[in-house]
């Protein structure tokens, strides 16, 4: 395998960079959702604090959650947003007809996707801590597995969805957005897995977000640290992440091979 | 020193339509090959292999020695093309679309090339102007710089006069052949311009139906083929 050229990744970026730092429109997203959403659970958690029995603190179960499963979806969408860029301005053949390898390009969406979160997860951190009291202290160390495994499964995600679209044309791009909401269901961010029905717990321990936040209710509940259920989420999440970037070079060598890649801007859907 | 472009019986099919059907040809260094052929005779495809976006069904690409197959990094650092069809992103400057491929192709003092390739093509009033508002003319301007932009040893050039006006038309392709005399480089053009074909190229290659028909010297062929001009001859051949 080629060694990565760091400044082929960095073109990547940078290409980002410009299109970021050149557009409100595409700047506000990065913070807008977040935002609001801290906004509104930070509220309802702060309400059922006052009516719920006195001893449990709704703030870190279910703002935290939310603060956490947000970061999933930004990580996961920084990619899936740089990839379409290229889709909406018809660059494959600039960027594919060029030394620029599949590793390097996919690196390139990650590193993207971490600056773009990192936007995010800031806004996240400073309402949720200034303005409804969050704080981390509660999860101790245990905070930096969780967003590990939100970042690894967020960014498998987005490299899944981007070969989604590269495989099924420009007019898949729809299936990119409801994944997320797909997902929550199985992924326990609110309810402990006990509460789902058999079939549904069996496909949530196939979810990495659903040990994390598992893990994140026992340790508020004053349990012992979950080495080993994070571990499994660790674990399960490396995996997507080798499956995700395996699919997406399958699907760009289905694409050089059928022709799909040099008329994908044709709509082809073969 | 060898040939910038060796292609050896390359075959491209898509189901029971055979695009391209065993094609050899070579471009040598210093040496403007002219890739002629109606409209789906296979062109495009060809270009397509080269670029390595399209793998071949049978047949080898060796780019400055190097196959495309096994090495495609390495092929494609010494490549660049400019295509009517592949625009560089409107949504950005031309000096930033510059600076990003400039770092993929891996082109060294990068600010310094950036400003040679803005002067050469008469980009300096649209440098900091994004490409999406520039007019076909300009942004082909754009992509030839970008092409340039690594002195490539290959330079695939796709009707890159497609969409301009006669003296726009006249004035590129001045700049691309002096450019591409002054390097060490092969270009392999296609072009439906006839007059452009006899103007630049030092050989054409005829293709028809996916297959190489007729080949030589562009000012010769037409006489030697009992035609007045490039312009009968394309219609005859088109027409067999």
């Amino acid at each position: 395998m080629p060694l990565l050229r760091i400044d082929r990744i960095a073109a990547i970026v940078l290409r980002q960079f410009f299109l970021i730092r050149g557009s409100l429109a595409r700047f506000l997203p990065l913070i807008i959702w977040v935002v609001v959403d801290m906004t509104l659970w930070g509220f309802l958690s702060r309400y059922l604090n006052t009516v719920a029995s006195p001893g449990f603190n709704f703030v870190p179960a279910l703002l935290g959650a939310v603060l956490l499963w947000d970061f999933f979806i930004r990580v996961s969408q920084g990619v899936t947003m740089a990839f379409l860029e290229e889709v909406w301005t018809r660059n494959f053949l600039n960027f594919f007809a060029a030394p620029l390898s599949i590793a390097e390009y996919l690196s390139g969406l990650v590193f993207t996707s971490i600056a773009t979160s990192a936007i995010g997860l800031a806004a996240m951190l400073l309402l949720a801590t200034l303005a409804f009291g969050l704080s981390f202290g509660v999860y101790g160390v245990m905070v930096y597995p969780f967003v590990l495994v939100l970042f690894l499964f967020g960014i498998s995600i987005g490299v899944l969805a981007s070969a989604l679209v590269l495989r099924l044309g420009p007019a898949a791009e729809w299936f990119v957005w409801p994944i997320p909401a797909l997902i929550s269901p199985f992924a326990g961010v609110f309810y402990p897995l006990s509460s789902l029905p058999e079939w549904m717990q069996f496909i949530s321990r196939l979810l990495p977000p659903a040990y994390v936040f598992e893990s994140m209710r026992t340790i508020l509940h004053g349990g012992a640290v979950p080495f080993r259920t994070l571990l499994t989420g660790a674990a399960i999440a490396t995996g997507f992440l080798l499956l995700a970037c395996a699919t997406f070079l399958r699907v760009y060598r289905y694409a050089v091979r059928t022709g799909l890649l040099a008329r994908y801007s044709a709509e082809s859907v073969t | 020193m060898g040939d910038v472009l060796r292609v050896r019986n390359l075959r491209k099919t898509y189901g029971t339509l055979t695009a391209v059907d065993g094609v050899s040809f070579s471009v040598g260094r210093n040496e403007i090959v002219g890739l002629l052929g109606p409209n789906g005779a296979g062109k495009t495809t060809i270009i397509n292999m080269i670029l390595g976006v399209l793998e071949p069904a049978e047949g080898a690409i060796r780019i400055e020695d190097i196959d495309i197959a096994k090495h495609r990094t390495r092929a494609l650092e010494r490549t660049n093309f400019a295509a009517v069809y592949a625009p560089l992103p409107g949504n950005l400057t031309v000096a930033q679309n510059l600076r990003i491929f400039g770092m993929i192709y891996g082109v060294k003092n990068l600010s310094r090339r950036i400003d040679a390739v803005i002067e050469e093509f008469d980009l300096t009033h649209f440098r900091h102007t994004r490409c999406g508002v520039l007019s076909s003319g300009e942004q082909t301007r754009v992509s030839l710089a970008k092409a340039m932009l690594n002195e490539p040893n290959l330079l695939l050039l796709d009707e890159p006069t497609a969409s301009l006006d006669p003296a726009n038309a006249r004035a590129i392709r001045e700049k691309i052949v002096s450019v591409a005399r002054r390097g060490a480089g092969g270009v392999l053009w296609t072009s439906h311009n006839m007059y452009e074909v006899e103007d630049v190229c030092d050989r054409i290659l005829f293709l028809a139906h996916g297959k190489i028909v007729l080949e030589g010297d562009p000012k010769t062929l037409p006489a030697a083929h009992g035609k007045a001009n490039l312009e009968e001859l394309f219609i005859a051949v088109a027409a067999h």
